[in-house]
């Protein structure tokens, strides 16, 4: 279980989260500059809180007045907004790049051939197409297998063929993983087709929508 | 050849020893100016400057008060090792080094700032180590900005002459370097000799300046580009 209780103040209000997440997957909405990719990278240890308390599964992420745990050692999924995929090295490079040697890959092989980016892994990020980074960004971000998996707009490049096929896969892995994930979306259909909850941060403030 | 090519080799030495140190030591303090605060930060990044806009005899006299022979390092070396620093070609690598070093360093400094913060925290989400994201994700992101500044503190090494004169003093065959032999030709009235230097470390100035161009070129392709 995901436990967030924490403010930060940020340049024009104070961002204040507080929920539970059980291995459910929720979507944040809410219109830009509102605190949802602030609330991603505290989960994720990027940045850190004014006060309270993030942990996983019992693992404390940050605790007011204690040493934040390390980002490496948080085991997070992150796909980034734009996908900060690692320009200098190929597509296979970037998805295997966080898994240790000699690890089963049977789940990247799956998810390669799902999101239909297998001819892809020899190629380099500035020779695909937006689409297909996102695809790489989410495959890489799963590669892993993370505690938890947050995605920054994971859909907002595909079309909606695209959005189908990696919203089943992403069911498909929650089923088989059973992980807490949170997803920031700006489309309503995405929210209400994926999550289980959908949260609402407006200037800081979280309200669960019904 | 009509001269005696030994100031060219004694130039490329002194500039490639020097240049090899001048790599190891901006990139630890440029990572360390860069990640950390601390007091009297400021302090040491002026320090680091200082030969920028300091007159080279200053830079002499400060070495050859620190490696001569009643010098701190100078006595401590000749009296442990039994080696002198003042005019040896090791006084023209250190005089070099010291004259390189704020150019590599304000270069990798740049290079650094340039790479993305947000590609090294996705490595660090990875769970991979700090020295694995150093030596995957931001050295060969800077690479371009590193090797510019390997170039141009190569070339300032080889340029040098007012330091390297006043610590390694000139002697032929010795402490020769191609600047000192510029000047000493021209001293002598011997133009034909100069000039011949003078085109010889122009060429090596050339290569090295289409070198760079080349590789930023070659490696912009991959990097950068997104």
């Amino acid at each position: 279980m995901l436990t967030v209780d924490f403010q930060k103040s940020l340049e024009h209000f104070k961002l204040a989260c507080q929920f539970q997440l059980d291995d459910e997957i929720m979507a944040l909405v809410g219109s830009s500059g509102s605190g949802k990719t602030t609330l991603l990278n505290c989960i994720a240890g990027i940045v850190h809180p004014d006060g309270g308390q993030i942990t996983l599964n019992g693992r404390e992420f940050f605790k007011e007045g204690r040493k934040p745990m390390k980002i490496q050692q948080r085991k997070v999924g992150y796909l980034f907004q734009d996908y900060a995929l690692f320009p200098h090295l190929s597509i296979e490079e970037n998805i295997l790049y966080g898994t240790p040697r000699g690890s089963d890959l049977s789940h990247v092989t799956e998810l390669t051939n799902i999101l239909g980016i297998r001819r892809l892994l020899t190629k380099y990020p500035h020779q695909i197409s937006g689409g297909e980074k996102q695809r790489v960004a989410l495959t890489r971000a799963l590669a892993a297998k993370p505690d938890v998996l947050l995605l920054d707009e994971p859909f907002s490049a595909l079309d909606d063929d695209n959005t189908r096929r990696c919203q089943d896969e992403l069911f498909r892995i929650h089923e088989h993983w059973k992980i807490p994930v949170i997803f920031v979306t700006h489309r309503k259909a995405d929210a209400e087709r994926l999550a289980d909850r959908v949260v609402r941060i407006e200037k800081g403030h979280m309200t669960e929508q019904l | 050849m009509p001269y005696d090519m030994s100031p060219l080799f004694l130039s490329l030495k002194v500039a490639a020893i020097s240049t090899f140190f001048v790599f190891f030591v901006s990139i630890a303090l440029a990572r360390l100016m860069s990640r950390r605060e601390f007091v009297g930060k400021s302090l040491i990044d002026a320090i680091i400057l200082l030969p920028l806009v300091l007159p080279p005899t200053v830079i002499g006299f400060g070495l050859i008060v620190l490696f001569g022979a009643n010098g701190p390092i100078g006595s401590l070396l000749e009296d442990w090792f039994g080696f002198r620093v003042v005019f040896t070609w090791v006084g023209a690598a250190i005089a070099s080094f010291v004259v390189s070093l704020p150019l590599m360093y304000q270069s990798v400094m740049a290079a650094f700032e340039k790479v993305d913060p947000r590609w090294e925290n996705v490595a660090r989400t990875m769970g991979v180590s700090e020295w694995r994201v150093f030596r995957t994700i931001t050295f060969p992101l800077a690479w371009p900005g590193i090797l510019a500044g390997l170039i141009m503190a190569f070339a300032r090494g080889i340029g040098e002459f007012g330091a390297t004169l006043m610590i390694a003093g000139y002697i032929p065959n010795v402490t020769e370097t191609v600047p000192l032999a510029i000047y000493f030709a021209y001293e002598a009235g011997n133009m034909e000799k100069a000039a011949f230097w003078v085109i010889v470390i122009s060429a090596v100035g050339v290569a090295a300046i289409t070198w760079v161009n080349y590789w930023r070129k070659k490696t912009a392709i991959r990097i950068g580009r997104e």
